[in-house]
Order: C-alpha cells, then sequence, then structure tokens
C-alpha cells in the first residue's frame, strides 16, 4: 500500500462526511453512510494489513499543501501500517455496528457526518510525515470527536464533558506542539525524515518525552491527565464511545510511540522511569476508579485508562530493555505492548458496543436498574461475556496473551543494570497484577449485576434482543478475541517488523514452533498454548455441564419453605453494584478516594428506612485540577478590569507599548 | 542628488513635523482644522517634491489626492460636523500643553535615534524621511491620547497617516496601488467616524469621548 492509497481514502471518508453532512435528515441516509464507511474502513483495514505481512517498503509523499516551505509529507511504514489495521478494524466494526444502532438515535444526523471525519482525522493522523500535518490532523481528530460527544447536548452533563474535554486537547496539542518545536530544533526541520537525522541533547531529550508524555497521554487517557476521558466517552453515542475509547486512544498511543521511539533517537535508560511510574499508577488507578462507578459506560471508560497504563507500562520497559542494548527483550516488551493495544481495540469496542445494545433495548446505563438480561438478549450477553473475560485476561482469551508476555518482559528485569530499574520494574509488575486481579473483579461485578439475577426494573424486564447488524458486529469482534487469544502467534508474527523498525530486534519466529505454542524467548524458559488451553477447558466445561445435567437436575429437588423470612423478595434485595464493591473500596477507598461512609440509622419504633450514604473524592480533580481552575479564575478576575477601560486608556496603552518598544530598540546595544 | 533636492526634501519634512506640533497645541476645533488643512498642504509640496526628485510620475497622483481630499475634503467635512453640532467652543484640555508639547519632543528624539541607528545603510534622504514620517506618526498617537473630543481624535488619526504617506513616498518604488488603498482606507474610516460622531451626539448630548464610557458603565 502506498501513502497515496492511504491518502486517497481518507478523501473518500471526508468525502462521504460530507455527503452525510448534505443529506443529515435524508431517511436511511445514516445507514447509507455508516454502509459505506464500513466498506471504505474494510478496504483501509485489508490494505493495511496486506502492507504489514508483505513487508512491503516504506512510502513516502509530499504534497505542496499546509506550511509553504514544507509540504505536507504522508508516509506508510510498519508502525503506521499497524495502527492503520487498528483504526480501520474499530472504525469498521463502530460502522457496521451504527448501521443499526444508528435508528435507535434521536437525532442521527447530529453525529452521522462527523464519525466519517473522525475516522478520517484517525487516519490521517497515523498517517503525517511531517509535525505540521500531524498537529493538523490530530486537532481534526480532536475536533470532529468533540463534536460527537456534543451529539446528545440537551442530555445532563454532556455540555460539561464536552467542555472539558476541549480544554483538556487544546492541552494536550499545545503539549505536542511545544515537543515538536523542540524535537525540530532552532534550524527548525519539520519532516518527520529530518527530525530523525539530527539527535536531540539529553536534557532537550527529557523535556521532548515530558511534552510527549503530557500531549499523548491526556488523549490516551493516562492518570492524572485522564479527568476528560470518563466524562467524555461515555458521553458520546455507544458507537462513537467504542471509537473513541477503543480507537482514539490508540492513536495516541501511536503518537507517543512515534514521537519516543522514532524521532526522539537512542533512547537514555531513565527515560523509562516516568513511563513506568505513571503506566503503573493508571492501570492501577484507572481500574479502582472503574470499580466504584455505578454506570455501564463510565465503567468501561475507566477501565480503558487502566489498558492504557498496561500499554504504556510496555512502552516504558521497551523503552529501558532498548536503552540498555537488550534488544531482543525490548521487542518482547513492545510487542506486548502493541499486542495490548490490538487486544483492547477488539474487546473495549464489543464492551461499548454491548452496553450500547443494553442501553438501546433498555434505556438504561445505571447498572443498579438492570438485571437479568441473560434471558432477555441472549447472543449479546454471550458476547459480551467474552469481552469481560478477554479483558479480565483469562485465559484462553486474547487479553491473557498480551498480558502474560507483558508480564514476560516484567521477568527479564533482573537483567537490567541499573538500581532504579531494578527495584522499580517489579514494583510496576505488581501494580499491573493487582490491576488484572481488580480487572476480574470489576467485569464479575458488571457482568454479574447486569446481566444475571432477576430484572430490577420494568425496563430491564421488557428488554428485547437487538438488530442484527449490531448483533454481527459484536459477534465478529468477539470471535477476534478469541482467535487473537487462541493464535496469538499469528500476532506476534505480524508485528514482528513493527519490532523490527522501532528497536531494531524481533521476538523469535512463532509460527514454526509446533501446535501453535507461543515462546517469548525460549521455549526452555517459557511458552504458551492458547490452542491447548482452549481444548482444556472446552473439553472440562463440556464434562461438568454433562456431568450436570445428567447427574444434578434429575436428582429430586426440594423448594425452600421459609427462604430466609423472604418469601416473596423484592428484586432490589439482590446483591447491588455499589454492595459488590463495597469491600474494594474499604481496603482501597480510603487512602485512593478518601471515601467515607455515613451509616443513618432510624431509632427504634421509627420508620422511615435506614440510609448509608457513600461519599468518594476524585483526588485528580481535587488536589490538581481545583486548584488550577481557582487561580485561572483568579487572574481572570484581576485581568477582568482591563475590560472596563474608556477608549483614551485603550489607545494610551497602545501608545505606550509603541514608544516602550521603541525605546527598547533605541537603547539596544 | 544634489545638496538642494534634498536640503527641499529635508524642509518639507520638517515643516510636517512643525505643523504637527501646531496641531498639539491647538485647543480650538477650527484652528485645529485649518493646521490640519496646511499640514496636507505640506504634505502634498513635499510628496510632489519627492516625485520630482525620484522622476516618479505616479507620486504626483498621491500629492493630488493628499491636496484633493486631506486639504480640502476632510477639513470641510468636519467644519460642517463642528456647524451642526455646535461644539466650536468647547475647549479640552485632558494633558496641558507644557507636558504634551515636551512630550512630542521626546517623541520626536526618540524617532530620530532609532531610525538613524536602524536605516544606516539606507541613502540619507530615505532615512531622514523616515525619521521624520515615524515622528509624524508618534505625535498624531499622542494628539489622539491627549484628547477627549472626538473630532480632535479623529484629527489625530489623520495626521498619523499623514506621516505614514510621507513614510511611503520617502521608500523609493512603493506601489500607487497601496498608496490609493491606504488613502480611501482611511476616507473610509473617517466617513465611519463621522456617521458615528452624528450617533454619538444624538444620544448623549455632547461628543466627549468619556461619555460613552459612563453610559457603558464602569467596571461591573
Amino acid at each position: 500500500m502506498s501513502a497515496w492509497f492511504g491518502l486517497a481514502w481518507v478523501c473518500v471518508l471526508m468525502a462521504v462526511a460530507v455527503f452525510a453532512l448534505l443529506n443529515g435528515r435524508a431517511q436511511n441516509s445514516s445507514a447509507a453512510v455508516y454502509g459505506a464507511c464500513f466498506l471504505i474502513s474494510f478496504v483501509g483495514l485489508l490494505a493495511a494489513l496486506i502492507h504489514l505481512i508483505s513487508g512491503a517498503p516504506e512510502s513516502e509523499i509530499v504534497l505542496p499543501l499546509g506550511l509553504p516551505w514544507i509540504g505536507a509529507h504522508f508516509r506508510v511504514d510498519a508502525l503506521t501500517a499497524f495502527f492503520l489495521a487498528v483504526v480501520n478494524l474499530g472504525g469498521a466494526a463502530a460502522c457496521l455496528y451504527a448501521i443499526g444502532y444508528a435508528r435507535h438515535e434521536a437525532e442521527p444526523q447530529r453525529s452521522t457526518p462527523f464519525v466519517p471525519a473522525f475516522l478520517a482525522g484517525m487516519n490521517l493522523v497515523v498517517l503525517a510525515g511531517d509535525a505540521f500535518s500531524f498537529l493538523f490532523a490530530w486537532e481534526f481528530m480532536s475536533l470532529s470527536s468533540w463534536a460527537l460527544v456534543m451529539a446528545h447536548h440537551r442530555e445532563e452533563g454532556v455540555a460539561r464533558a464536552g467542555y472539558v474535554y476541549i480544554v483538556m486537547a487544546s492541552f494536550g496539542t499545545l503539549a505536542l506542539l511545544l515537543a515538536f518545536g523542540l524535537l525540530a530544533g532552532p534550524q527548525g526541520d519539520y519532516a518527520f525524515a529530518a527530525i530523525r537525522a539530527h539527535q536531540a541533547s539529553p536534557l532537550r531529550a527529557g523535556f521532548i518525552l515530558a511534552l510527549a508524555l503530557a500531549g499523548a497521554g491526556s488523549k490516551a487517557g493516562l492518570v492524572p491527565l485522564h479527568v476528560w476521558l470518563p466524562l467524555a466517552h461515555p458521553a458520546a453515542p455507544s458507537h462513537v464511545s467504542a471509537l473513541m475509547s477503543g480507537v482514539m486512544t490508540k492513536v495516541a498511543v501511536y503518537g507517543f510511540i512515534r514521537i519516543v521511539f522514532d524521532l526522539l533517537g537512542p533512547p537514555q535508560w531513565w527515560q523509562g522511569l516516568p513511563i513506568l511510574a505513571i503506566g503503573g499508577g493508571s492501570a492501577v488507578l484507572g481500574v479502582l476508579y472503574a470499580m466504584m462507578q455505578t454506570d455501564l459506560k463510565r465503567v468501561l471508560a475507566y477501565s480503558t485508562i487502566e489498558n492504557i497504563g498496561l500499554i504504556f507500562v510496555g512502552l516504558g520497559l521497551a523503552l529501558a530493555f532498548e536503552a540498555n542494548g537488550f534488544r531482543t527483550a525490548a521487542a518482547l516488551a513492545l510487542t506486548a505492548a502493541l499486542f495490548h493495544v490490538l487486544n483492547h481495540a477488539f474487546f473495549k469496542s464489543l464492551l461499548f458496543f454491548g452496553a450500547g445494545a443494553v442501553l438501546v433495548a433498555t434505556g438504561e446505563r445505571e447498572m443498579d436498574r438492570l438485571g437479568g438480561l441473560i434471558r432477555r438478549m441472549p447472543v449479546t450477553s454471550f458476547v459480551f461475556l467474552i469481552g469481560c473475560m478477554a479483558i479480565s485476561a483469562l485465559p484462553p482469551l486474547n487479553g491473557f496473551a498480551s498480558e502474560w508476555l507483558a508480564f514476560q518482559a516484567i521477568l527479564l528485569s533482573p537483567q537490567l543494570p541499573q538500581w532504579g530499574l531494578k527495584l522499580l520494574v517489579p514494583a510496576v509488575g505488581a501494580l499491573l497484577a493487582l490491576s488484572a486481579a481488580l480487572a476480574a473483579a470489576c467485569f464479575v461485578r458488571v457482568y454479574g449485576i447486569v446481566f444475571l439475577g432477576r430484572p430490577r426494573f420494568a425496563a430491564a424486564k421488557g428488554a428485547e434482543e437487538v438488530d442484527q447488524w449490531s448483533l454481527a458486529a459484536m459477534a465478529s469482534l468477539a470471535a477476534l478475541c478469541v482467535i487473537a487469544g487462541v493464535l496469538p502467534g499469528l500476532v506476534i508474527d505480524g508485528l514482528a517488523p513493527v519490532a523490527q523498525a522501532l528497536v531494531g530486534a524481533r521476538m523469535p519466529a512463532q509460527a514454526s514452533l509446533p501446535w501453535l505454542s507461543i515462546a517469548p524467548i525460549a521455549e526452555s524458559r517459557s511458552s504458551y498454548n492458547g490452542l491447548l488451553v482452549f481444548a482444556f477447558i472446552a473439553m472440562s466445561a463440556s464434562l461438568a455441564a454433562y456431568v450436570i445435567h445428567r447427574f444434578a437436575s434429575r436428582a429430586l429437588r426440594r423448594a425452600p419453605a421459609w427462604d430466609c423470612g423472604y418469601p416473596d423478595a423484592s428484586p432490589l434485595t439482590q446483591y447491588s453494584a455499589e454492595g459488590f464493591a463495597q469491600p474494594i473500596r474499604r481496603v482501597f477507598g480510603t487512602f485512593v478516594f478518601r471515601a467515607s461512609e455515613r451509616i443513618d440509622m432510624p431509632a427504634p419504633g421509627e420508620t422511615r428506612p435506614a440510609r448509608i450514604d457513600v461519599t468518594l473524592h476524585d483526588l485528580a480533580w481535587e488536589l490538581i485540577y481545583a486548584p488550577i481552575a481557582l487561580a485561572v479564575s483568579f487572574v481572570a478576575e484581576r485581568l477582568n478590569r482591563i475590560q472596563y477601560l474608556t477608549i483614551r486608556i485603550y489607545l494610551s496603552l497602545v501608545f505606550f507599548s509603541l514608544v516602550f518598544l521603541l525605546l527598547a530598540l533605541a537603547v539596544w546595544p | 542628488m544634489g545638496h538642494l533636492e534634498f536640503d527641499v526634501a529635508h524642509l518639507f519634512a520638517g515643516g510636517l513635523v512643525l505643523v504637527s506640533f501646531m496641531l498639539l497645541y491647538q485647543d480650538r476645533l477650527y484652528a485645529l482644522l485649518n493646521v490640519f488643512a496646511l499640514q496636507a498642504v505640506v504634505l502634498a509640496l513635499s510628496v510632489s517634491w519627492q516625485a520630482y526628485v525620484q522622476g516618479a510620475p505616479h507620486l504626483y497622483v498621491t500629492a493630488a489626492i493628499a491636496l484633493f481630499f486631506k486639504a480640502i475634503i476632510v477639513p470641510m467635512a468636519l467644519h460642517r460636523i463642528i456647524a451642526r453640532l455646535g461644539v466650536h467652543r468647547e475647549v479640552e484640555n485632558v494633558v496641558s500643553t507644557g507636558p504634551t508639547m515636551l512630550a512630542g519632543m521626546g517623541l520626536v528624539a526618540l524617532s530620530m535615534v532609532v531610525m538613524l541607528r536602524v536605516t544606516s545603510a539606507a541613502v540619507p534622504l530615505a532615512r531622514e524621511d523616515l525619521a521624520f514620517a515615524l515622528s509624524v506618526v508618534l505625535l498624531g498617537l499622542l494628539m489622539m491620547v491627549t484628547r477627549n473630543n472626538a473630532v480632535s481624535q479623529i484629527v489625530g488619526f489623520m495626521s498619523l497617516e499623514n506621516g505614514l504617506i510621507l513614510a511611503a513616498t520617502g521608500a523609493k518604488g512603493m506601489p500607487l496601488v497601496v498608496e490609493i488603498s491606504v488613502a480611501f482606507s482611511v476616507l473610509i474610516a473617517f466617513i465611519v467616524i463621522g456617521t458615528l460622531l452624528f450617533r454619538i451626539r444624538e444620544r448623549f448630548d455632547t461628543i466627549d469621548a468619556e461619555a460613552l464610557d459612563r453610559f457603558r458603565g464602569g467596571r461591573r
């Protein structure tokens, strides 16, 4: 695939966006638009995969657009091709899903034109070959996704989500702008090829790393720059939530990899430290936040933060290994991170689609108002279960494969010579293990409350299975989760050219190993066979099911006579989402959330119900953002005076500043 | 270039600065307009001398525009405005004359220092011209800053623009279209401000710009 092809299909997407804008109110136009987007993204996916697998050479074009003395560069290499595949896979799935989902939207024309534009923007970020095109595409992506967040702008909280999002997006772009400014250096070479040619000094490299971490990290959702993400992702329509969580965060990861691994030149060992620390912190905090939420889509959004943390841990490890010359280990860590990028795109999109299906069927996002959907929506429940298992990193699904690779890389850390890394990496590994366990608890909670038990309210009781398009999108993603989990060797081999290009080494070829097992370093050290695990689980599960049905079902059963004093238990007495989270809140909450519980017990004889009130604090807001907001409003209050001066004083300001500048010119040596 | 050409150009440009000083201390509106017309005449003379010296006939057009619009049309129009508004007796002194003149001298000195330093590579005629032009611009700004009356602010603005034209003609090779478009944009600004004057007058019974601020209300 040449860069021309990539650009052509960005243009086609933009044409579709314009078409959607013109025909917004026409009947069925949204289905046509999403259908077209699906086809385009699918072709893009195929082209990117072919490029990646065939090992086609890099292709670069320069167009006379943008800044006059730079032009617009677009290039396709292995990294680009991989992320193009992720973007277009997520895009194709979301568009397929949206063909059905958009029918249930009250005003589909509010989001229809922006989805192709958003897809085009993400493709363009990945294709960009110079700083100017990159930033332009990045900002285009941010703005079109902002428009999508604001699609339901009349709903409560959406306007605030949009506001916080656009502020944080501007901050991120500013940080990236400064990072590219530092990368370009005094000679102002903004093309990536020119940036790559010269080496930044260590101090400047540190600044660039910090700015890239702030810019790409705020878009990806690293703690503490994550605050916009759990507001904005759930506010958008569900297919857009899936795109933002599953794909746009990956584009941010791409930006980070491009700057830090490609443009910054050979890494220093200490550059891994901040990435590892922030990644580990994000992983644990993200899943703890997710555990405390009761809004289904918000749980998923917070869980994105956890997964992004995991990906950044992999990237930090790769950087640390590469700086010390352990290229194979670096390739392992990088492959784990990229594999998880792919996996997260699979299962997070799937889960957001599932949440959207629940929303369509019941109109509810509050988990405590749902329940028992497994009987009303069997197919959705099944694929959602696969997504939950995958994100909880259960074998034989794909989440396990990538997290296992990440842990294999962590286990190599004692080889590292620096004590800082020797100490930090196992600690981060412990954080990852903790977050993996908490993620499993979190998704047991989600699945148990939403799909199992009995319906808590009428909306859940009358739920209907969603349409075929949505089911097809979810089922294909679920199938991909299973395939990538059972055959991880295929993915690892597919990622080999990317690792080769970025860290100069690749993992050993997995295709040659017998029985489709994978071995990250050598078979003698550790290996994993997804197929075998899958076969074992399938066999033992069917055996158990058979035994239960054969022997247990026919056994004599007695109905309870008293049923613990609740003969006609209300569905509301079932385990609630809050209740499930309570033990974890008690363990971590006082420290991480400053949680406090207040029990309001009526006196004996009173008839009012007892209450338990839980207050949680988001420390990121209170310690970082609230002081900044206070400072900004303080300064604005002081500067407000300037708005109310007389015309003459404004003129005097101009006059005196002119005189001052002339004076400066006059006395300049 | 001969000695005479240089001296005459110097004379006219210096005359322009001198007339700017005369503008600064006029506090009667009619006198102000007369001095402004005089400034336009001096400008026209200076520009036509430049046209003669540089052998650039299109500068004669610029001179004619300056003479026609700035020395005749604009002062007459302002005259009529003042007569219709009946404000010819208004005396205004936000900053008194003495400090204003002193500040003006400082500005001229400043522009000399800056321009002579910055343009050391240019020909002497252009250097002097630019230095004088910057003085005229700064004096016009000073006038806008030190006056409250809207009419005198317009005059300050127009004299500032005279300085710009002087600078433009001093630099060789400035295309005619630029000068004409600058002249017309100033004319349009003049029309807009003139219309605005009547509106202000209708509402507030004065053309003191401070009244606008009182109407808008101070700080919330």
